[in-house]
């Protein structure tokens, strides 16, 4: 089941994401900023119904995107440790956000020319608005880097608690392998120089310092070891479906 | 309604004035650069001010459920709604801009309690039968008193109502859609769906404000083409609506007093109680504590990146200047 | 420009909807520079829809003669189909909603 594990990591990332995001929703900084956050989260939850609507439909079990992502629990979500991270301030939510769309654009174009007609149909319009992502949440980490020296502080603070998540977006497993080898996903460990080339140079006209050192935390996409967040976050997304069963909405 | 009790300031006698009433009588709009009487002026600051604040409050007991929506797409709709509600006030600022204050002189007087939100978003949301019963009763609610608002007299007010109403009629149609998956669900969810009915009936009763006959202000207003109907007008209009609609969902609204009134081809039904309403006004609703600090927090912590961003702007076209 | 002032400046939008049509002025908003505008009008007033052209132009900068005149509407983002109305269906017994 790689296609199944390869699509619960892609719309387990949207999902978690989109729902940390929506968090913003009534408590941003400026109406503007709410407004462009919050189309962000609504095309990550689009995209999240479509990966996992797929991810259901070659699972072939009879469960729907919903049923994926209102009941599994903590150890069966494919996610990216960096997107299940709290929102923390304005800064560290934009700084996440950049270190995600920073991958999630290249990789999702990369899945474009996917051997998978159906994968390469949703990473096409996903691709789209993960470009505007990019734009935005770069401009974004750029202006409050090179700001005030308030800004510059927290963005070097939210740089240097987040970028030990970034490394994992590149930690290939056999999934990754096998997908690569079969034409229907890049192997993520490809579009790292790329990356690290990118988010260099976004960091420097943000006048920010990369963190040294090459460690980083692993667990989030493989599923062996979650942060303590995502339950948090699953049981308050989860709870009524959870608490009412079977009941529609 | 979104904006309730607006004290109405006066006009006077002048040339100038009666002139200007004639241009609102023929049904002409009035335009920023237009002459206005001041009391016109300074009372559509605090109407457009106060129906921008409750927009933006507005969004606070919604918001409360969006993280806890049942399906993915229940999830992106009421995302959607909320976002609504913020590009709504952000619109409606922007009309009472055209009218000499600034966003945040406005925003400043909703923080420290000088401008007032309407009452409805001062109650809590407690269960996802109550986002069904915002939509259905509040919006339902708000549209009454909206949809007119569109031809008022002043120009960027009208125009910031039509692309309001536009964009707002999905809202109470999703509301009513919630209801009645609650209202034909498990017998949990129907009882979920009453109870959200029971709290929200007379609390959006009181949306429309006092009985016309204790509301002093509304004559000048009406004659100036910012207010269009009276409240009681638009409070037996919404109930005429409602109660069908209740009725289609099995629902009882919780009024053993309520009737069909041949005569007058409407419904009687009891007034809410008025003292409720003014102790929510003056700041002793269930929820008027929270909604306000969570502004207050909003803002406070958010003025490090409005300054950033405007430094870096700064800076970005010195260098500019420089390089030129 | 005043350097002490804290608020973002105020821009006026105007968008060409479709080909062939002039831009017309659809609302304003706040940014700190006219970049930042074109994208918050972008998320403001097109709620993403593509193939669309944006004008701003700070709000202090425009020489009026006159009021204008009735501004246009704009359509929520196709994909986002449940911003219409016509999403939810609503059976015809319940009446006009």
């Amino acid at each position: 089941m790689d296609v199944f594990e390869f699509l619960c990591r892609m719309g387990d990332n949207t999902l978690v994401l989109g729902s940390r995001i929506s968090e913003w929703c009534g408590h941003g900084p400026a109406l503007e900023e709410e407004i462009a956050l919050a189309n962000t989260a609504l095309d990550l939850i689009g995209q999240t119904q479509m990966w996992l609507g797929l991810a259901a439909e070659v699972e072939c079990r009879g469960r729907t995107a919903d049923d994926l992502a209102m009941l599994r629990d903590v150890w069966d979500f494919r996610n990216l440790l960096l997107v299940e991270q709290p929102k923390g301030d304005f800064g560290q939510t934009m700084m996440r956000q950049y270190l995600f769309d920073q991958f999630h654009l290249p990789y999702l174009e990369a899945l474009v020319t996917s051997s998978d007609s159906r994968i390469a149909g949703v990473a096409a319009k996903a691709a789209k608005e993960a470009a505007y992502h990019l734009e935005r949440s770069r401009m974004t980490v750029i202006a409050l880097g090179d700001g005030t020296k308030e800004s510059n502080n927290r963005m070097q603070a939210a740089l240097d608690l987040l970028w030990p998540y970034a490394g994992e977006m590149f930690a290939s497993d056999d999934v990754d392998r096998s997908l690569a080898k079969a034409g229907i996903a890049p192997d993520p460990k490809d579009l790292r120089a790329q990356y690290l080339e990118a988010v260099g140079w976004t960091m420097e006209e943000a006048t920010l310092t990369i963190p040294e050192g090459q460690f980083c935390h692993a667990g989030g996409r493989t599923g062996a070891r979650h942060s303590e967040h995502l339950g948090h976050l699953l049981s308050t997304m989860q709870w009524l479906q959870r608490a009412y069963p079977g009941a529609t909405w | 309604m979104y904006a309730q009790m607006v004290e109405s300031g006066t006009s006077d006698d002048s040339a100038e004035a009666e002139a200007f009433q004639r241009r609102i009588d023929a049904g002409e709009k009035i335009e920023p650069k237009d002459w206005m009487p001041e009391g016109y002026r300074k009372t559509l600051i605090r109407q457009i001010g106060q129906h921008a604040h409750s927009e933006i409050v507005g969004q606070l007991p919604e918001g409360n459920w969006i993280t806890r929506a049942p399906t993915l797409e229940r999830k992106a709709i009421l995302l959607a709604k909320v976002q609504d509600e913020a590009g709504h006030g952000l619109y409606l600022y922007c009309a009472a801009e055209t009218l000499g204050v600034s966003r945040d002189e406005l925003t400043e007087m909703l923080l420290d309690g000088r401008m007032k939100y309407s009452s409805i978003f001062n109650y809590p949301t407690l269960t996802w039968a109550d986002m069904g019963a915002v939509g259905w009763l509040v919006d339902g609610a708000a549209i009454m008193n909206q949809v007119p608002l569109q031809r008022t007299s002043y120009g960027p007010y009208s125009r910031a109502m039509i692309r309001i109403c536009k964009e707002e009629s999905f809202h109470q149609r999703q509301g009513f859609d919630i209801m009645m998956k609650m209202a034909n669900g498990t017998e949990a969810q129907k009882k979920m769906a009453q109870d959200a009915l029971d709290r929200f009936w007379y609390p959006s009763l009181m949306m429309f404000g006092p009985s016309d006959k204790d509301s002093v202000h509304s004559a000048q207003s009406m004659a100036w083409k910012i207010k269009m109907n009276t409240n009681d007008e638009l409070r037996q209009k919404f109930v005429d609506q409602t109660v069908p609609q209740a009725e289609y969902l099995g629902l009882a609204v919780p009024d053993p007093d309520l009737r069909w009134n041949e005569t007058k081809g409407g419904y009687d039904f009891s007034e809410p109680d008025w003292s409720e309403f003014f102790e929510v006004i003056k700041g002793n609703g269930p929820c008027n504590r929270e909604r306000l600090a969570a502004r207050n927090k909003a803002w406070d912590e958010g003025k490090w990146v409005r300054d950033a961003m405007l430094a870096h702007a700064r800076k970005k076209r010195a260098a500019k200047m420089v390089a030129e | 420009m005043n350097d002490t002032r804290k608020e973002w400046p105020l821009w006026e939008v105007f968008i060409r909807g479709q080909h062939g049509m002039s831009h017309r002025h659809v609302g304003s908003l706040h940014a700190p520079d006219a970049e930042m505008a074109i994208r918050n009008a972008r998320d403001v007033y097109t709620r993403r829809k593509e193939g669309i052209s944006i004008w701003v132009v700070e709000a202090g900068k425009i020489t009026a003669s006159a009021p204008s005149q009735k501004g246009p509407l704009y359509d929520p983002a196709e994909s986002k189909v449940y911003r219409h109305p016509t999403f939810f269906d609503i059976p015809d017994d319940v009446g006009a909603m």
